[in-house]
């Protein structure tokens, strides 16, 4: 008696959902597959030893207690990807927010070379390669013929293989090609804000420019500010390709390996794929963990 | 007076006429500047002319900074041999030369796999990728912005969580599903993960929201189908979104070189094929240059086409808690 209410609502309600699952659904087959299975099946084989070839097997926490305690590189990876993200993650960040926010300062016909510039690096594909030639270790990189010329340095700085350098060309070439959708998002958002808004905190006592970007500008953006976190997170957590492009694979003390970087490599060369999706599992989860924190600081902002 | 006015010397005449003349020059000169100077640095409130001339000086410092590798590489496609191996390096080209692209265009004839059919495979992931995301992204946007249904939030939720998930942290899991649909060497293991991003779904339905609700009921009212809605009414009003999605998902596709996925040579893109020919060392190094002026070069001019409602779009990119 009590279920057939029940029962016609769901019907009515499925005829009217019934369309837009129609229109969602062709996406969301994708979506789901490539996207949201990934993070699924990397949790799921973490558990496994998988190698293609042989069956599956489930050795449950065995790639865990490998990647703790036995691995000596993961220790390694970790740090250097913890390291980059903390440094290139906020500095990208906040790097791309001034930079929009000095371009929405000017007007709008050189407005837009510069957008183009500065988002150019993200779209031109494996340019960073340059960077491997702009600091090349011998005399002929342009740097170090520079810094020779004018006797700064007697001899050429191995930029690419002493560990002392590698991680600082690294970050210098990240920082570059950071400014990306974020950047594009923020170029936007400071557009359409409401002029009436810096009027108003002319009147009530702002004194520059500086002031009304913290008082003023910043809160009003949270949206995209939240957007460009997710950006930047990404692309801090997964930096490999400059690696490899700079330093090589492995580089000289692992001192640039990342953990992506050790994951390909586990991967695709040895083809342990079970411990290379734990490794996967251990990223996602500091991406997430980053993101939750990042909203929280966010929502603060302003307050 | 007017008798007075009437006496005139024409030479003292001419000469006060002439620096009337001059002055007026002057001033209209000076306004013109500060007209130009107002125009560069847009006057607003609490612009003190000093930060102006900060933010301008920093911008083009940092821009120019950010050019340096597109340059050298653009200088460099334009060098001729000599100056490629000059000690100590020259940055910028003396004597300009087409040589490399000749160069390019004869290594890449003698290639074992024709070059057309590098260029076909890229042609295609890019096309059939970015126009099938384009379709089923905003379909999907559609009807999670408009049409309702239990379970959309989750949905998007789970959509704005995903826009983390890139294919470059997703590549081993990916792999794993890949040979397990026995898609890996097919160019649909390209093309599926691009039809799935998180990102033109997420910047579709922000966009989708600036849509009027009247507009769609009043459709609705007069009897037309949902579908016939999407194509006619709301595709065509988000035009900048579209576009906006078209040039991220093809500058993914175009740049990408298909990795692991793809071993069949037959079937590997442009961007690989370029990438092992500037990996031919020295010799190669104008080449080099060529290829990467060429393959960056795409995305430029789809960027630089379409860039205003690139950003028209992204203004509506942020994330609502």
């Amino acid at each position: 008696m009590s279920k057939s209410p029940l029962a016609c609502d769901w019907r009515q309600n499925w005829k009217k959902d019934r369309v837009a699952i129609a229109f969602l659904l062709p996406y969301a087959i994708f979506f789901v597959t490539f996207t949201v299975l990934p993070v699924v099946i990397s949790i799921i084989y973490g558990f496994t030893y998988y190698n293609i070839f042989q069956p599956t097997r489930l050795i449950w926490f065995q790639n865990y207690i490998r990647l703790m305690t036995s691995d000596s590189v993961f220790p390694i990876a970790l740090q250097n990807t913890l390291k980059f993200a903390i440094i290139c993650g906020p500095g990208g960040y906040i790097l791309s927010y001034l930079v929009a926010w000095m371009i929405n300062e000017i007007s709008s016909k050189i407005r837009m070379l510069f957008v183009l510039i500065c988002y150019s690096p993200t779209i031109a594909g494996s340019i960073y390669v340059v960077f491997s030639v702009l600091f090349s270790g011998d005399a002929y990189g342009y740097i170090n013929s520079t810094l020779m010329e004018y006797g700064i340095v007697d001899k050429p700085i191995e930029w690419l293989t002493d560990p002392n350098y590698i991680s600082t060309v690294i970050i210098i070439c990240v920082l570059w090609g950071s400014m990306g959708a974020g950047f594009l998002s923020f170029v936007a958002g400071f557009r359409t804000i409401d002029t009436q808004f810096y009027e108003a905190a002319a009147i009530d006592g702002l004194r520059n420019r500086w002031q009304e970007l913290w008082y003023v500008t910043l809160p009003m953006m949270k949206p995209q500010l939240l957007f460009g976190a997710t950006m930047s997170i990404t692309s801090a957590f997964s930096i490999h390709q400059q690696t490899i492009a700079l330093a090589g694979y492995p580089s000289t003390e692992d001192s640039v390996t990342t953990i992506v970087n050790l994951m390909v490599d586990y991967g695709y060369q040895r083809f342990d794929l079970g411990y290379a999706s734990a490794m996967a599992t251990v990223l996602f989860l500091m991406m997430l963990v980053s993101r939750w924190a990042i909203n929280k600081l966010i929502a603060r902002t302003g307050t | 007076m007017s008798e007075k006015k009437k006496v005139n010397i024409p030479v003292l005449n001419a000469i006060v006429g002439f620096f009337k003349k001059i002055g007026r020059g002057i001033k209209t000169f000076f306004i013109r500047i500060r007209r130009f100077l107002r125009h560069i640095f847009a006057v607003k409130s609490m612009r003190s002319l000093g930060g102006d001339i900060f933010v301008m000086i920093f911008l083009i410092l940092f821009s120019a900074m950010m050019f340096v590798p597109m340059l050298y590489v653009i200088c460099n496609s334009l060098k001729p041999y000599d100056e490629l191996f000059l000690y100590p390096p020259r940055f910028f080209v003396h004597h300009i030369t087409f040589d490399n692209f000749k160069n390019l265009s004869i290594v890449m004839s003698n290639s074992y796999v024709p070059f057309t059919r590098y260029f076909f495979n890229t042609v295609f992931i890019t096309v059939v990728g970015t126009g099938l995301h384009v379709i089923f992204a905003s379909m999907a946007a559609y009807s999670l912005e408009k049409i309702h249904f239990r379970g959309q939030n989750a949905f998007f939720s789970l959509v704005v969580v995903a826009l983390l998930f890139t294919p470059n942290v997703t590549s081993i899991p990916n792999f794993i599903i890949m040979s397990r649909l026995h898609l890996v060497d097919t160019y649909w293991a390209l093309i599926m993960p691009a039809i799935g991003s998180a990102m033109g779904l997420f910047l579709m339905k922000q966009f989708m929201s600036s849509i009027h609700d009247a507009m769609l009921e009043a459709a609705r009212i007069d009897g037309a189908g949902e579908l016939k809605i999407f194509f006619t009414i709301v595709m065509p009003n988000v035009k900048p979104a579209w576009l906006t999605l078209i040039i991220f998902s093809a500058t993914d596709l175009w740049n990408n070189t298909g990795g692991v996925l793809i071993r069949t040579e037959q079937i590997k893109p442009l961007a690989f094929a370029l990438q092992q020919i500037s990996q031919g060392g020295l010799a190669r190094a104008g080449v080099a240059g060529a290829i990467s002026v060429l393959l960056m070069s795409v995305p430029i001019i789809l960027f630089i086409t379409t860039q205003s409602q690139v950003l028209d779009t992204m203004a509506s990119s942020g994330i609502k808690e």
